[in-house]
């Protein structure tokens, strides 16, 4: 048996979610769409388990961004597999009305459906008092009151639940609709029902309304939809309109007799204090203030705590890497397994640590409620950007990793500044620079203080931040005007009352980004890794033979260890990477690149810390030591063969510190931008636009320093 | 009558009616109803979206958004 579980955002869904399957939970896509389902094992019996899909939060069956359309989705495709047998709706008893009116929508349906009544607490402070068999009657549905955040009640709930799966629920034509929606549009529905055999008026009701975004509904039957409604005259907006206004109409005589309200004189418990800090948070100077403290909070972990977790995962995988070259045969399968596939999983495991505390932040803000008032007191700002003040989020989450930042668009209902919010995302310096750039800004910046206490090269790392978020904003204030709709934009937003975070909940939400992103972003990430090593491990007929004999003859002095690096050099030159990195430089000539930094470039697709190890491979240093201080002597001993002079002078330093500022150099974002915006257009437009301003910049940047 | 953009901070209205239709079904939806009691409770430090407040529930809205709603001022 398979029950659903709907509710408005704010409702403690998630948390009742949390509270009935703990940790049996699995992660999925819904067919054809790219909203993460979440399913969940529930034990109502010691020998009983009934199945729990947690839908998004949804204010009606009328959607308005990606994630609620699947709500009305899931509960009218009779095909689905995902179709319910029958319905929780989680209501905030604080605000009972209109929680409710996605339950008479619901029961509407002829689903079976059970309410449940959270937060009753909350509405205790607000002087609210529900007569719960009342409403059990009124509403013709069992009610249980839970409280999602402590788990009181989750008991009561699973017996229920256990009864409910016993009787049987009851047969779905039997049920009595809340609203008749056959008097709001009579012929249309009666037609409608009749055409599709539907069981129930308000399901005809809906199909009427909504056939466009229905992604079920035939090409054919949206035509015979649209044919009904303009033969009978149907103004879908105003329908919409009536039948809410006509469940709001029965609520409120069903909620006069179930509620009693004593009036208060003054906010007592959590809606005190949240007086107190929206005074705070949305200060002129203090909301701001405090805003950019908690940035700074977050940015620190990123960089200062994940550190630990991420050198330990690298060495690991540099362990197995040498284990598995050592204790299995030498041949073809050791190599792809110990340079392909063992360097690409490290690739992906090594960020674990910085999008795991970057979405324990994500979720702590969004449990407290702070990050309303984020959207509500940036949305002005953002805006004269085309962007939203959701759009803080994705662009602060996109200085850890791009992949979770784009992610974390689908909050953003309207799709142009969802749209240009994902443009931009990945001109702000995620982690994976970090390491190209503090190896770049050693080789050309002194490492000395200004004015006796600003270091010169942390000023630089931290300029290169500026830099990429001063190109988002003004790379989505020029493209708004190219990316043209009608749909206009909104910031109808709840702001909820302050809660201390549920820790289970950000340890929930914690798991399950980690769990998208290994398998998602892995899937790639590791495509591209074995990918890169069978280009650069293999060249053309007998190559890599001449070019291992050739150093032999030439360097008979070096020792063992020297020549084999001096070999590995050489034949990453002659493969087919190395092929194509010569191939490339004439067009990188203008920017101050050789073929080697081609190489560096064309691998750096795979993710853009690849660069270190390439040029460390590429200017033939020990691959087990990735020693800065080694590369960079290296580096800075390398000689322009035109000039005679050092080629890493400041103008090719900062010529790639620019463009690695402005490139999507990173297979997995344009494999998440893909499934973001379902399709090729815009994720080839962005990789284009991106592309194209790196290479002018980096091009402007040295052709000044030269 | 004014709209809901006009009022001050503190100011209450009982809202009317809605200038714009499709908006009009997401507040709606939001529980912000025809003939019932609102509040500018405080407004974004750059003046816009403000915060109302509809039975006991908080909601932020942006002024265009907030100047499509017609009150009667008290």
């Amino acid at each position: 048996m398979k029950i659903a579980l709907v509710g408005n955002p704010n409702s403690g869904k998630s948390s009742l979610f949390n509270q009935l399957t703990g940790l049996h939970q699995k992660i999925g896509n819904f067919a054809g769409v790219t909203v993460d389902k979440k399913t969940g094992i529930c034990k109502i019996s010691p020998t009983q388990a009934v199945e729990i899909l947690d839908l998004p939060g949804a204010y009606s069956l009328y959607p308005r961004s990606l994630d609620e359309s699947i709500v009305a989705e899931v509960l009218l495709n009779p095909y689905s597999t995902d179709k319910p047998d029958a319905v929780i709706v989680v209501a905030d008893a604080s605000n009972l009305k209109r929680n409710l009116l996605l339950f008479t929508q619901v029961h509407d349906l002829g689903i079976p459906t059970l309410l449940v009544l959270n937060m009753l607490d909350i509405a205790q402070e607000k002087g609210i008092y529900i007569d719960t068999d009342k409403l059990a009657q009124a509403l013709d549905t069992q009610v249980v009151s839970v409280n999602a955040r402590t788990g009181e009640g989750i008991d009561s709930l699973k017996r229920t639940l256990h009864q409910w799966v016993k009787e049987k629920p009851q047969n779905r034509n039997e049920i009595t609709p809340i609203i008749n929606s056959y008097f709001l549009a009579p012929e249309v529905v009666k037609n409608i029902k009749q055409k599709f055999q539907l069981s129930q008026d308000y399901i005809a009701f809906l199909y009427a309304n909504q056939y466009e975004s229905l992604q079920f509904i035939t090409p054919e039957a949206k035509e015979l939809i649209e044919s009904i409604n303009q033969q009978y005259r149907l103004d879908t907006l105003k329908s919409q309109a009536r039948e809410t206004l006509a469940r709001y109409e029965i609520l409120e005589d069903i909620l006069q007799t179930c509620i009693k309200k004593e009036p208060l004189s003054r906010p007592k418990g959590s809606l005190y204090i949240t007086e107190k800090l929206d005074v705070i948070f949305t200060h002129k100077i203090y909301g701001y203030l405090s805003f950019f403290a908690i940035l700074f909070l977050i940015f620190q972990a990123i960089f200062t705590w994940a550190t630990y977790p991420m050198n330990l995962i690298d060495s690991f995988f540099g362990f197995l890497q040498t284990w598995l070259k050592d204790n299995l045969p030498k041949g073809i399968f050791t190599d792809l397994l110990a340079e392909g596939i063992m360097a690409g999983l490290g690739g992906i495991f090594v960020f674990i640590p910085q999008i795991a505390i970057l979405f324990g932040f994500i979720a702590i803000l969004e449990e407290t409620g702070y990050m309303a008032r984020v959207a509500f007191i940036m949305d002005k700002p953002m805006r004269k950007f085309g962007l939203n003040g959701k759009s803080i989020i994705p662009l602060v989450s996109g200085v850890a990793c791009a992949i979770p930042a784009i992610m974390a668009t689908r909050t953003i209902d309207n799709w142009r500044e969802r749209l240009l919010t994902i443009f931009v995302v990945p001109l702000m310096s995620c982690s994976a620079r970090i390491p190209v750039y503090v190896i770049l800004i050693a080789l050309v910046i002194p490492n000395t203080y200004l004015f006796g206490f600003i270091h010169l090269q942390a000023l630089a790392l931290m300029g290169l931040y500026v830099l990429g978020f001063i190109f988002a904003l003004a790379s989505a204030f020029l493209l708004k005007t190219f990316i043209r709709t009608n749909e206009s934009s909104y910031l109808i937003l709840e702001l909820p009352s302050y809660k201390l975070p549920h820790w289970a909940n950000v340890g929930y939400t914690i798991k399950e980004k980690v769990q998208t992103f290994v398998w998602e972003a892995g899937k790639i990430i590791l495509a591209i890794s074995i990918l890169l090593w069978a280009l650069a491990s293999n060249a053309p007929q007998g190559a890599m033979e001449r070019a291992e004999k050739e150093i032999k003859e030439k360097y008979k002095a070096l020792s063992k260890k020297e020549l084999d690096n001096k070999i590995a050099a050489r034949k990453l030159e002659v493969s087919y990477i190395g092929i194509l990195g010569k191939s490339i430089e004439p067009i990188i000539a203008p920017l101050g690149y050789d073929w080697k930094i081609g190489i560096a470039l064309l691998t750096s697709f795979a993710a853009r810390e690849v660069f270190v190890a390439t040029i460390s491979t590429i200017y033939s240093i020990g691959t087990e030591s990735e020693d800065l201080d080694t590369i960079q002597k290296r580096l800075r001993a390398e000689i322009n063969p035109k000039t005679q002079k050092p080629f890493f002078t400041p103008a090719v330093g900062f010529s790639l510190m620019v463009f690695y500022a402005f490139a999507l150099q990173c297979m997995s974002t344009v494999g998440v931008v893909y499934r973001e915006t379902k399709g090729w257009k815009w994720t080839l437009v962005q990789l284009f636009y991106l592309t194209t301003l790196a290479y002018c910049t980096s091009f402007v940047v040295f052709q000044l320093l030269k | 009558m004014k709209n809901l953009a006009e009022l001050k901070v503190g100011e209450k209205g009982i809202i009317k009616s809605f200038l714009d239709e499709v908006m009009s079904l997401k507040l709606l939806e939001m529980g912000i109803l025809p003939e019932t009691e609102v509040q500018v409770r405080y407004a974004a430090p750059l003046g816009d979206p403000i915060c109302i407040e509809i039975v006991g529930a908080k909601l932020s809205l942006r002024l265009a958004e907030a100047s499509k709603i017609v009150v009667q001022g008290q």
